[in-house]
């Protein structure tokens, strides 16, 4: 760590955002949320205004991912200015409301902090999940939480793909963070999965805290996990899927696949291998929302990421 | 055995596999498609020497559930199968399922009489941590018993339970008590989120099917089953979650102590939630039982947190199916 690295001036976070529901069958956060909505204590910080929020009522209404599509990913330039009449689906008008209250995205006023909270049925842990490589307020607050809540681990997944990444409700602020913890199936909640949850976020909101009172944080490393493709079920002439992820694959978020390893089993119990070039590192293996997505998993590649030292400007 | 008694069943000449009752439980829809596919290619029947064919009829029950990945549209077509609903009139605004119902009732029954399906299999998944376990509505159907048995011993690897809820022919509401006689199990593997196939589960239930059908197939051949004994876990109750009384939210989580142990005695004052605020919920009735269908996704909106049974050892007749008079020799 050299002493003459920079220190980033960031501007304090002063509001911070916490969406459930996102997807209203992911359980964690919506009871979290509810839970705060009723009392807040818990997410309460000296110098932080925290604002617990369900991003997509209806949804969590009918414990179903969606109403119409998907409003994690519609926050798209196109759905946020079109414009608002009877025929939009109720997740572009819900994402246009979402980005009035918390945004707009992209200008000064928009929110300092948004805390989304995810949970996944693929065996990813805790996972953070970053937009950008560049950010280091974000890079600094994972690094906090990181240790915090060390030896218990907590991943990070970063998607700064160009036609992967995609538009998120958390994007709305200046730095978006999404939580992402699993195995968890949808409409389910267990009890050791919303307690990680709740701790992290616990770390995170203290981390705010003191940076918010003037601590500088020295520079760090931020080992990574960076989406690099994303990999479909083998499907038939019909787009049924025609093969499952193989069993020494299932349950191994974030373990090397290398070429020739068993990637799917077909249902007659034929092996179909990894047949790419290099070590990939799955994960969101066998999400069930993303069977529609085509995809089975999320080839990653390890990286370190360097975040310059930070303290409030 | 030379004491036991013997039972004497008839054949069991149509034998009908159901899959994707529940559109979003999958290792169902996808083995009852792959045995389709199978049955397509094979160009002769597969004929016992002895006794006569037995065919299997392979039906997915629930095709637009299926195709939106939901466990219904209208409503749970796996509780429309009570003679109530099987009779009622179809009117423009008969729900889905309802009609679906009765269309397999026609397919597959009609429930009860002498024209029904000999046994009916329907295949579930299940969010809880219950292994195979085969539902029925009888802790004296022989036949599923003997069933259950041949699986407990073919399967070893899988923990593999005889679950009876002990509800009359006529309030029986599931897909598989169309069958003649009632003989109809659901086979229900789990964990497995709904929406998701996991390549174990679905072998799992794969092995299931095929070993069941091998004992139908051997039972109709004219194999002695020998008696004895085995454990039936019998429905007693279940348990909703504590709600808010004005959102009706859920207040608490299964416990971290009872969550994934299914079958394992759940004693008086034994943790069963845990709340939001950390306190522990504990157990309050008087006798031990055990616990299954823990944190089941599809019974959040059923007010049921919890099932729970109490297990006995039951004893099983031999087994052996009537021979048509033709086929007994003299002497």
């Amino acid at each position: 760590m050299s002493s003459f690295s920079s220190c980033q001036s960031v501007r304090e976070a002063r509001r911070v955002a916490i969406f459930g529901g996102t997807h209203g069958n992911e359980l964690s956060g919506v009871t979290l949320v509810h839970l705060w909505m009723k009392n807040g204590t818990e997410i309460q910080r000296r110098g932080v205004e925290t604002r617990p929020f369900i991003t997509n009522p209806r949804a969590v209404e009918k414990c179903s991912r969606y109403v119409d599509t998907d409003l994690n990913r519609a926050f798209t330039p196109e759905n946020l200015s079109a414009p608002a009449d009877g025929q939009l689906p109720y997740e572009v008008l819900r994402a246009q409301e979402i980005n009035r209250m918390f945004g707009p995205k992209g200008s000064p006023d928009a929110y300092d902090v948004i805390f989304d909270l995810h949970n996944t049925t693929s065996n990813m842990g805790c996972t953070l999940i970053l937009e950008s490589s560049k950010d280091h307020f974000n890079l600094q607050m994972i690094n906090y939480i990181q240790k915090a809540l060390a030896p218990a681990s907590c991943l990070v997944l970063l998607n700064e793909h160009p036609l992967l990444k995609y538009s998120t409700a958390r994007s709305v602020a200046k730095h978006p963070v999404g939580l992402e913890v699993g195995p968890q199936p949808q409409g389910v909640l267990r009890s050791n999965i919303f307690e990680s949850m709740r701790e992290i976020l616990k770390h995170a909101l203290d981390f705010i805290e003191l940076f918010n009172e003037g601590v500088e944080f020295p520079p760090c490393s931020v080992p990574v996990f960076r989406v690099s493709e994303r990999v479909d079920y083998p499907r038939d002439a019909n787009g049924n899927i025609m093969a499952m992820v193989h069993p020494n694959l299932q349950d191994c978020d974030w373990e090397p696949l290398n070429p020739g390893d068993p990637m799917f089993q077909t249902f007659d119990g034929k092996t179909i291998r990894y047949q790419g070039s290099g070590t990939i590192y799955p994960t969101f293996i066998n999400e069930a929302a993303y069977y529609e997505k085509q995809q089975a998993f999320v080839a990653t590649r390890r990286e370190t990421l360097s975040a310059n030292a930070v303290r409030k400007a | 055995m030379a004491n036991m008694p013997v039972e004497r069943l008839p054949r069991l000449s149509r034998v009908a596999v159901c899959g994707g009752t529940h559109g979003n439980e999958l290792s169902g829809v996808y083995l009852v498609r792959e045995l389709l596919k199978v049955k397509k290619k094979k160009k002769k029947e597969e004929e016992d020497e002895d006794g006569g064919a037995m065919s299997v009829l392979l039906v997915l029950s629930n095709p637009r559930a299926m195709q939106q990945c939901l466990r219904y549209i209208d409503t749970d077509l796996n509780r429309c199968f009570t003679h109530a609903c099987l009779i009622g009139p179809t009117l423009d605004k008969t729900p889905y399922e309802m009609r679906r119902a009765r269309e397999l009732n026609a397919m597959l029954g009609p429930k009860g009489s002498a024209g029904a399906m000999d046994l009916i299999c329907d295949l579930h998944n299940t969010t809880a941590n219950m292994g195979l376990s085969l539902i029925t509505y009888s802790d004296h159907d022989w036949i599923c018993m003997h069933i259950f048995r041949h699986l407990q011993r073919q399967i070893p690897d899988t923990p593999v339970r005889y679950i009876h809820y002990d509800v009359t022919s006529k309030e029986s509401y599931s897909l598989d008590s169309v069958g003649k006689h009632g003989f109809g199990m659901t086979m229900e593997v789990g964990p497995q989120p709904h929406g998701v196939v996991r390549s174990n589960i679905y072998t799992t239930m794969k092995s299931g099917v095929q070993y069941m059908l091998d004992w139908v197939h051997f039972f109709n051949s004219g194999v002695i089953f020998d008696g004895g004994f085995m454990d039936v876990f019998t429905v007693v109750k279940h348990i909703d979650y504590p709600r808010d009384g004005e959102t009706h939210n859920i207040t608490a989580a299964i416990h971290p102590q009872l969550q994934d142990r299914d079958f394992c005695l759940l004693r008086p004052g034994d943790p069963l939630f845990q709340t939001f605020s950390g306190e522990t919920l504990r157990y309050t009735g008087s006798e031990p039982l055990y616990p299954f269908f823990i944190n089941e996704s599809a019974y959040y909106e059923k007010g049921i947190a919890l099932c729970l049974a109490r297990k006995r050892r039951v004893k099983i007749p031999s087994l052996i199916t009537i021979w048509p008079s033709k086929y007994i020799h003299n002497g």
